[in-house]
């Protein structure tokens, strides 16, 4: 199995493909970089105007490496499920497409082996993948504009840390959005199982990810309860909770708390859930499938 | 002798058509094993079924005395194969490709194995080369490599002379050859080449439509004493009534259009070129027709014709 695995994650090393999102994450992140440095003021006015009569802000403090990361992730996680899909739409499919899947599949491995280790290294590409986000969003901005106590706008009201209660949360975040993107990645494969090129299975993944986005930010109260909390798009945002704080009486803010600890841990166990349906399925398919191609 | 792939009462059905129906034969150790059929008669299927790509609908298969499904692994792990037109991953080398499916195939290879293994099949000089890059023949070369390169009992080659320019063919042919009788493998060879598998074939299994149509030594089937000969002509008749007055009489076969056919064994064609050269009948070619097509035809095409006109 470690042995498939090392040969899956060499494949994807050594194809051309895979650097195209490393390449759109720095892309993106950059653009927003440079746009905060130079007109970061702007853009903080525009975010606190509707606190601005209540709080008093200082803007140079509040636009800091953090809040830059955090705005950066709003952005990026939305486009993140396409650069995942490319590579795990390609896993099954992409194979099929080139007409070396018939080739791997006369050699001895288990179907079953096969699609846990194609799964696998989905997800090692993914922890790749927001690592280098990380790396760009996180410390490039701490180092472009610093680090100060973070501000979170949440509605019509914000949430703030001290400088040192952040970097943690961000490792949270990270991990949290891994597990989301994971379950892209298992969609992706499932779909994948059924088709023998891998566009049919991006674009069906995407399609599904955008309806599915748009249900889950949708307010419509027939929707709120009896299909929203059963989409795994609901839960796929569900990081942003690592930085609501509990506040004190006083409206103090309660250093290393999180407002909703048991919500994050059933969206996460939802996504968990949804990663195994699809994962199985994708086993259960490739087992029946006749490989034609 | 043993027999090392043994297939019983194999059914295939896609919905309605069936693929594969109640077919059974046997391979034994050692054979070059020709599997003939034409397009659709379900070679591919048949084939694919044995390397597990497709799920039969019935019927068992043994290889190597174990059972396909019980012990697909170990058997796997003896058998090499190619399926119709190899494809690797074109961003990998040749080496690379071949190391890559060694290490899938559970064995081993220290890097000047594999190098021998592309010196072998003559792409040394491009072990460093991306498989997109290669040409077709290249393609089924080093799928003759990948085959080999875990030291497999048994090999299957799904037309493995597909889109090779002569010299490719050849080259493939004395492998398959080699592979027989210097390594001692067993070769299932599948190929619309009807010539090239009376070439190398020491058994033959012919089906249509899915079903057997015959198996047997392959030395019986192509038998050189009924050889036919086709003499292209200016004029058939007068050609025709020269030849009854000659020894050939009893040899003229049937005239078709500009052609007439002689049926006589292989080794007296060169007579007849002479008999005719010492005549002024002008001939425009001669040749003979190879006997496994002649087979071949007769026992696929005679139920569809009949089919045909009677619809």
């Amino acid at each position: 199995m470690w042995k498939l695995l090392q040969i899956e994650l060499f494949k994807i090393y050594k194809r051309p493909r895979t650097y195209i999102a490393f390449g759109a994450v720095m892309a993106i992140v950059a653009v927003v970089q440079v746009a905060l440095r130079y007109d970061g003021k702007s853009y903080i006015d525009f975010m606190m105007s509707g606190l601005s009569d209540t709080f008093e802000f200082q803007n140079d403090k509040v636009l800091n490496g953090y809040l830059v990361c955090f705005i950066i992730l709003n952005t990026l996680l939305i486009h993140v499920p396409l650069l995942v899909t490319l590579i795990a739409a390609d896993e099954v499919a992409g194979e099929a497409n080139m007409g070396t899947l018939r080739l791997l599949m006369t050699k001895p491995v288990s179907r079953t082996q096969l699609i846990l280790v194609k799964f696998a290294a989905s997800v090692i590409y993914v922890i790749l993948l927001l690592m280098w986000m990380a790396v760009l969003a996180l410390l490039i901005s701490i180092l472009i504009f610093g680090t100060n106590d973070m501000v979170v706008l949440r509605n019509d009201s914000f949430h703030q840390m001290q400088a040192n209660d952040v970097v943690w949360r961000y490792v949270m975040a990270f991990g949290y959005a891994t597990v989301a993107m994971s379950t892209v990645a298992a969609l992706s494969l499932l779909l994948s199982v059924f088709a023998d090129n891998a566009v049919g299975p991006i674009v069906a993944t995407i399609s599904i990810v955008i309806v599915l986005t748009i249900l889950s930010e949708m307010n419509i109260p027939l929707y709120d309860k009896t299909v929203k909390p059963y989409l795994f798009t609901s839960h796929m945002v569900a990081w942003k909770g690592f930085f609501y704080v509990k506040s004190t009486e006083e409206g103090e803010t309660i250093k290393g708390s999180i407002e909703n600890l048991p919500a994050i841990g059933r969206s996460f166990l939802i996504l968990v859930i949804y990663i195994c349906l699809f994962v199985g399925s994708a086993v259960v398919c490739f087992k029946k499938k006749d490989i034609l191609s | 002798m043993a027999s090392i792939v043994s297939v019983s009462h194999l059914s295939k059905h896609f919905r309605d058509l069936k693929a594969v129906d109640d077919l059974s034969f046997t391979v034994n150790e050692g054979d070059i094993y020709g599997f003939l059929g034409q397009n659709g008669a379900g070679k591919s299927t048949t084939i694919r079924i044995l390397l597990t790509l497709i799920e039969p609908t019935a019927g068992d298969i043994e290889i190597m005395g174990m059972n396909l499904k019980n012990h697909r692994k170990e058997i796997l792990q003896n058998v090499g194969a190619i399926i119709e037109k190899p494809d690797f991953y074109k961003y990998l080398t040749a080496q690379e490709n071949l190391s890559l499916f060694a290490k899938i195939s559970g064995v081993k290879v220290p890097s000047h194995k594999i190098k021998e293994q592309l010196e072998l099949v003559g792409l040394i000089d491009r072990a460093g080369s991306k498989v997109k890059t290669f040409s077709q023949g290249m393609k089924q070369r080093l799928g003759i490599a990948v085959a080999l390169i875990h030291d497999p009992k048994l090999i299957i080659l799904d037309e493995p002379m597909n889109g090779l320019d002569p010299q490719g063919i050849a080259d493939i042919r004395n492998l398959i050859l080699q592979l027989s009788k210097s390594m001692g493998k067993t070769v299932i060879v599948s190929s619309h080449l009807l010539n090239e598998i009376e070439l190398i074939a020491n058994r033959v299994l012919i089906i249509d439509k899915g079903k057997k149509v015959e198996e047997g030594a392959a030395a019986e089937l192509f038998d050189p004493a009924n050889t036919l000969v086709e003499l292209l002509v200016a004029d058939v008749e007068t050609t025709w009534n020269s030849l009854q007055q000659t020894s050939w009489k009893d040899n003229l076969y049937a005239k078709e259009g500009t052609t007439i056919l002689l049926r006589m064994h292989r080794n007296d064609i060169p007579m007849l070129f002479k008999t005719l050269s010492s005549t002024d009948i002008p001939i425009y070619s001669l040749s003979p027709r190879h006997s496994l097509e002649d087979y071949f035809l007769n026992i696929t095409t005679q139920n569809r014709h009949v089919e045909t006109f009677a619809n």
